[in-house]
């Protein structure tokens, strides 16, 4: 008999590990397809309530698995990923699958195409359950800007999971995939991790081919993985990370065993801590969980000392200016010409372009695309655009100075736990400075992660963001497994 | 910085980008773009004179990596167009067709 009044379902759930699961695909003991049929009915279990899932693809999910096991009996070699079941967040495309960007806009529109990130996973054996519902062009903090409604957070369904990949964390916390894919701009991986309890990737600018992403702003998206735990989440990072012809912005640089890199201990690391991710408006739970990681990172042999990031505080308003100016260029292509929705019956062309996207675009995507438009517009580019890529300049030289002293740095992922459902959405300002935390490593193009550090009374996660110079994933991973490892 | 945006504004950046506002929705935007510029102000208290726009990180990533910032420009093929046109909304097969573009 419960003792006190419970919810009557807990939508929270913890995935096997990777290796587990590949195991038991290699042993024969586990059928690939049978994984797969049972992560469908915990998805027709829960994602009426928690709106996870925009679109399912089973038939290419089940055939895959059925090609796994095929090789599984046959003892041929498996990739990494055999048979795992992935989730994709609905701003990558996939050959045939709606890909709609949380937008009305795209309403129809099936791609002709797989992402790179999307044929590396299936090539390394994963089974690619569905799209994942995030925030209109992932613009959002929040998740209630899709136009397909929120999606709910797992562990209170009263509360926002974060946005804008909130369907990728919430997938991961309700079990409805073992790991996932998200984007993250200013903070749209790192955030959701956070609010969701998860574990979330940004990895370095360059690090993950974005062909295939639907672009929001091009200087800063990357594409990233979620997963229940830190391996897994270096596991998928591995496998996605990688240079490719069809992203110019990808590197060539050679790709680590980040799995076997996070398995090395964190003792003799050392973690920079700038002050200025401590101060006001930080809620004071989050900050007690930061501190009590901060004391397990010295109880695993690390040192601590404090790092000064002095321009932190212009960081939302220059990722503003840079992101929706980008924005602006990105979402012209959304016309009603090529793919996506039309208004009918235009007088004219150009009415034509009004119409399609005045009913196709949601109330925040038009606001940045007029800030955008607005920041690049004539008498304004330099005293907006130029002036914000100025002091991005400016943060990313102070990243790469504390860098010289440390090899990575911890703060916390977002100033508060998961917030109510309604309580930012009639304020834009309030709900960017929810970002406050994560758009500084997205202008200097670093990587980070989010790993769980403890919780709030009222059981709500708390995140620790370990950001590490560029092309440093390992560090971030074996910062990140020594928190985890201190179970806060 | 710190002008105002009026309507007028509103309206001529809307038409810049092909959006168009209704008549409860420039209020709003009015509201919100001049609450964001007020906000984003706060980058005048910076002196970068002198400091290099910095338009994205590679240029920070590559210094001494050997590779090049940008690709070669060379002739790839692209989608088949069978595979692009059915996601059109109106199309005759090979060009995309649209309302008309000059009013007589």
């Amino acid at each position: 008999m419960p003792s006190e009044a419970k919810p009557a379902e807990s939508f929270v759930e913890k995935p096997k590990t990777l290796a587990e699961l590949r195991e038991g695909i290699i042993s024969g003991r586990t059928k690939a397809v049978d994984l797969a049929a049972g992560y469908y009915d915990r998805i027709a279990r829960k994602n009426p309530r928690l709106n996870a899932y925009l679109s399912l693809t089973k038939e290419r999910a089940l055939s895959q698995a059925a090609r796994v096991d095929a090789l599984a009996a046959k003892g041929e070699p498996l990739g990494v990923l055999a048979g795992i079941p992935v989730g994709i967040k609905d701003v990558l495309v996939m050959k045939g699958a709606p890909a709609t960007a949380g937008s009305k806009i795209l309403e129809g529109y099936r791609p002709p195409y797989d992402a790179t990130v999307v044929s590396r996973l299936e090539a390394a054996g994963a089974v690619l359950l569905g799209k994942l519902n995030c925030d209109e062009f992932a613009m959002g903090s929040s998740n209630e800007n899709s136009a397909y409604g929120p999606v709910r957070n797992p562990i209170d369904t009263e509360r926002v999971p974060g946005g804008s990949s909130g369907g990728s964390a919430a997938a991961v916390a309700a079990n409805m995939a073992v790991a996932t894919l998200g984007s993250d701009t200013g903070g749209s991986i790192r955030q959701p991790a956070s609010f969701c309890g998860v574990v979330g990737v940004l990895p370095t600018y360059g690090r993950v081919s974005r062909y295939g992403l639907i672009a929001f702003a091009s200087s800063l998206d990357r594409v990233g993985p979620f997963a229940s735990n830190v391996r897994d989440a270096a596991t998928m990072l591995g496998v996605i990370a990688g240079h490719d012809s069809h992203d110019a912005t990808s590197s060539e640089a050679p790709v680590p065993d980040y799995a076997a890199e996070s398995d090395k201990p964190a003792a003799g690391l050392r973690i920079g801590i700038p002050a200025e991710y401590f101060g006001e408006g930080l809620d004071p739970e989050v900050g007690a969980g930061i501190e009590r990681g901060i004391a397990a990172l010295k109880a695993a042999g690390c040192t601590v000392k404090p790092v000064s990031l002095p321009h932190t505080r212009y960081a939302v308003p220059t990722y503003y200016l840079i992101a929706t100016a980008e924005a602006s260029a990105n979402l012209a292509r959304f016309d009603g010409v090529r793919y996506g929705y039309r208004s009918p019956a235009s007088e004219n062309l150009a009415a034509m372009y009004r119409h399609s996207r005045d009913e196709g675009f949601g109330a925040e995507v038009k606001r940045r695309i007029l800030l955008g438009t607005y920041a690049l517009s004539a008498g304004y580019y330099d005293a907006y655009y130029l002036k914000a890529q100025q002091v991005r300049r400016l943060l990313a030289e102070e990243f790469l100075r504390a860098f010289a002293e440390v090899d990575a740095i911890v703060t916390p992922t977002a100033p508060t736990p998961a917030f109510k459902l309604g309580e930012k959405t009639g304020d834009p300002l309030a709900m960017y400075l929810a970002d406050i935390f994560t758009v500084t490593a997205s202008l200097a193009g670093i990587c980070g992660i989010t790993v769980p550090c403890g919780t709030t009374r009222d059981g709500l996660p708390v995140g620790m963001q370990v950001l590490a110079r560029h092309m440093n994933e390992s560090a971030a991973f074996r910062v990140a497994r020594a928190v985890e490892a201190a179970k806060i | 910085m710190t002008a105002k945006v009026t309507v007028r504004d509103v309206e001529q950046v809307a038409e810049l980008a092909h959006l168009e506002l209704g008549p409860e929705e420039t209020p709003a935007m009015l509201r919100d773009l001049n609450a964001i510029l007020d906000y984003v102000a706060e980058l005048n208290e910076l002196d970068t004179t002198g400091v290099a726009p910095l338009a994205q990180v590679s240029e920070l990533l590559l210094e001494g990596s050997g590779q090049g910032a940008l690709r070669a420009d060379a002739p790839q093929p692209s989608l088949d167009r069978a595979a692009v046109m059915p996601q059109a909304p109106e199309t005759d097969q090979v060009f995309f067709k649209v309302p008309k573009v000059i009013e007589r």
